[in-house]
């Protein structure tokens, strides 16, 4: 079944890459959204039964791939709304759906991945298309953007591959012949640590450039501005995942070696040092786009910090990533309803948003509280999770900066939003704008609410999933 | 013989570190593609010989001729002929690249492993720190890509120290390779060099808070 997704996908996105017909694009389009949710559907009742030799849908996989098949379909929905409101040339749409297409779809396989070199693979290909994304609207800026992007995420990527190797050689030492994940679980207490170490520097370091961390921040955070608003919500949310995946599956192989204490120690370094760096930036951006990439990148910093303190910590950190999978995107959205008013992510230029789009305001109200983990935000119940499990651990000098630093980036969030929503804008917006028909935020409502009640009463059997996701790790 | 081929490969990064021309970086990452060939040919004779050739064409064909072919394409296409004054002198980074040579020389010394072959990683790790250094002292944008190719040689030569056992690896690594050769080089750094006129990175400022 993996196999026939795959080729599924494969095919879709090479029939809209040569299609030029506007209706036979989005038919395929639906057809793949039909073959993504089926094929979550399908992984969910399957279990931990390896397919292709190296694919197996475990329950981390599960909860990403149910991630990402929610968050595509508003993504295709806006998307369908950009190219009516942009110019609509056949070729570019055609390139930008195939990308997208291939994105989800590397996605996916990169999250299926039981075996370091796949994932190391998909991930490489999701640059390529995540790239030719960014690149969609083919001006000097947007080029200055991808060549950014490429350049980070080739480095990156070299750093994992050579922390792989790194591992290969602990591997061959310890008697094993593969990198399956389970394999490496299994021989990771006779490696040598000298060259774990290493190894997890790699390839940690390689994978942050993905995940949105310190020190490789800077690339995600063009990419998100320069792209489309509706790929710049992938960018910030399913793409953030694969490189989360990437580190956590890592950490797993660690955790019954004597190095999982010293990777706690770097983990909580990370974080600290993301939510850090995001609040500077956040207190001086004025790109709207931008302060929303550094507000992602304050989240996984805070999903870094529940990881490495532990306890409780683990659940939070993890039910934290769906719930920003979801609130980023709406924003993202909502982001590009704004730049159709007022031809502009400055927040100079946008203000008063109740006067031209009411609904959208509303989002835009809504989405503050929730990005900024207030109640009754499902975000709050991860976050305070966090905190706890800082608290319980003993960290309590990090919980302190951490409250210190959020308190100014709630600060900074709020100025900058509610002057977009309040103020009077420093130039009135054209008054012969078609106006904004609320039916299109409705997606951005559902999304949003989906944060608050995932928070507040996970079901069972998402709470089933996380928990087992995380039983690996040693309590 | 592998070890002659690894130290001409590394007083070549130590010339690097005093081009200025293009057209000499070109040439030095021509001729390394040679050493990586004798080496790949020399220690991967073992290893079936469908996965030999390809090893040997990609250093062959890929390292040696096209990426070299393709960059004096371009520089000649756009008029490039030396890269502006580098951030440092010349004697500078003539001493740090020695520096580097030798902090990995002594880190790889302070690894008691009997499985190490140690002039792989000494190389390996001076290939990639040289390249990381290229990058951030050069000005142009080729001269960075230049760079990103120094540690992918680097790479390469990592990869052949594990690859008589898992040979899967150096495949992967030679996928890098096509994969940074083509969409890095052919499609981007072709566009962005036409784009931005002078090729300076400080043009690539445009995206800031």
């Amino acid at each position: 079944m993996i196999g026939v997704y795959l080729l599924s996908s494969f095919i879709i996105s090479i029939l809209l890459f040569f299609n030029r017909n506007r209706l036979v694009n989005y038919l395929l389009v639906c057809l793949f959204m039909i073959i993504q949710c089926g094929f979550t559907i399908y992984a969910y009742y399957h279990q931990n039964i390896s397919e292709l030799t190296y694919f197996t849908p475990d329950s981390l996989t599960i909860i990403f791939l149910g991630v990402l098949s929610i968050v595509c379909i508003p993504t295709f929905y806006h998307s369908y709304i950009y190219f009516q409101n942009n110019l609509d040339l056949p070729n570019q749409r055609g390139i930008y759906f195939a990308a997208i297409v291939v994105l989800l779809t590397t996605l996916s396989a990169a999250y299926l991945s039981n075996h370091i070199a796949i994932t190391w693979i998909f991930v490489e290909l999701t640059t390529l298309s995540a790239s030719a994304l960014i690149y969609h609207r083919r001006n000097r800026r947007t080029l200055e953007g991808t060549w950014k992007y490429l350049f980070v995420c080739s480095i990156s990527i070299t750093l994992v591959f050579i922390g792989i190797l790194f591992l290969s050689i602990a591997v061959q030492q310890s008697g094993g012949t593969d990198l399956f994940y389970k394999e490496l679980f299994n021989k990771a207490k006779g490696m040598n640590v000298f060259w774990l170490k290493l190894s997890f520097l790699f390839i940690f370091t390689g994978f942050t450039a993905k995940a949105g961390l310190v020190p490789m921040f800077n690339a995600g955070i063009d990419a998100k501005d320069k792209s489309p608003s509706p790929a710049g919500a992938l960018f910030g949310s399913v793409l953030m995942n694969v490189g989360f995946i990437g580190i956590f599956r890592f950490y797993q192989i660690i955790g019954p070696t004597t190095i999982y204490l010293w990777a706690n120690k770097i983990m909580l370094i990370t974080g600290l040092l993301s939510v850090f760096i995001a609040t500077v930036y956040l207190l001086r951006v004025k790109n709207f786009k931008r302060m929303l990439g550094y507000s992602s990148v304050e989240h996984m910093g805070l999903v870094m910090l529940g990881l490495a303190a532990g306890g409780i910590g683990r659940y939070a950190a993890i039910l934290h990533l769906i719930l920003h999978s979801f609130a980023k995107p709406t924003m993202f959205f909502q982001i590009g309803q704004v730049y159709r008013i007022y031809k502009s992510k400055s927040i100079y230029d946008v203000g008063d948003y109740f006067k031209y789009n009411f609904s959208g305001a509303m989002v835009l109200l809504f989405g503050f509280f929730v990005i900024t983990a207030m109640p009754p935000s499902g975000m709050f119940v991860s976050e305070f999770l966090i905190f706890r499990s800082l608290f319980e651990s003993g960290n309590l000098i990090i919980l302190v900066i951490i409250f210190l630093l959020t308190t100014i980036i709630i600060w900074s969030l709020g100025k900058n939003i509610f002057k977009m929503i309040f103020i009077k804008p420093v130039k009135i917006p054209d008054e012969n704008i078609t106006p904004i028909k609320p039916i299109e935020s409705l997606s951005q409502y559902i999304l949003l609410a989906l944060v608050i009640y995932l928070g507040l009463n996970p079901p069972d059997e998402l709470v089933n999933l996380i928990n087992n996701a995380i039983s690996a790790l040693p309590s | 013989m592998t070890n002659i081929l690894l130290i001409t490969f590394t007083i070549s990064l130590i010339y690097l570190g005093v081009a200025n021309r293009l057209k000499s970086y070109i040439t030095t990452l021509a001729f390394q593609g040679m050493l990586l060939f004798g080496v790949a040919f020399i220690e991967l004779i073992e290893i079936n010989w469908l996965n030999l050739v390809f090893v040997l064409l990609e250093t062959i064909v890929f390292k040696t001729i096209a990426i070299p072919y393709f960059l004096n394409y371009v520089i000649r296409k756009n008029k490039i002929t030396r890269d502006t004054d580098p951030f440092l002198p010349d004697f500078v980074s003539i001493v740090l690249i020695t520096f580097i040579i030798l902090g990995s020389f002594f880190l790889s010394n302070t690894i008691h492993d009997p499985h190490l072959r140690k002039i792989f990683f000494v190389v390996a790790l001076s290939a990639l720190f040289t390249g990381l250094y290229i990058i951030t002292t050069r000005r142009k944008i080729i001269t960075h890509v230049m760079g990103f190719l120094v540690i992918e040689n680097g790479v390469f030569v990592l990869s052949l120290a594990v690859g008589n056992e898992m040979p899967m690896l150096v495949n992967i690594g030679i996928l890098l390779d096509i994969f940074a050769s083509i969409f890095l080089l052919g499609i981007f750094a072709n566009k962005v060099v036409d784009e931005m006129k002078g090729q300076d990175v400080e043009q690539l400022t445009d995206l800031r808070d």
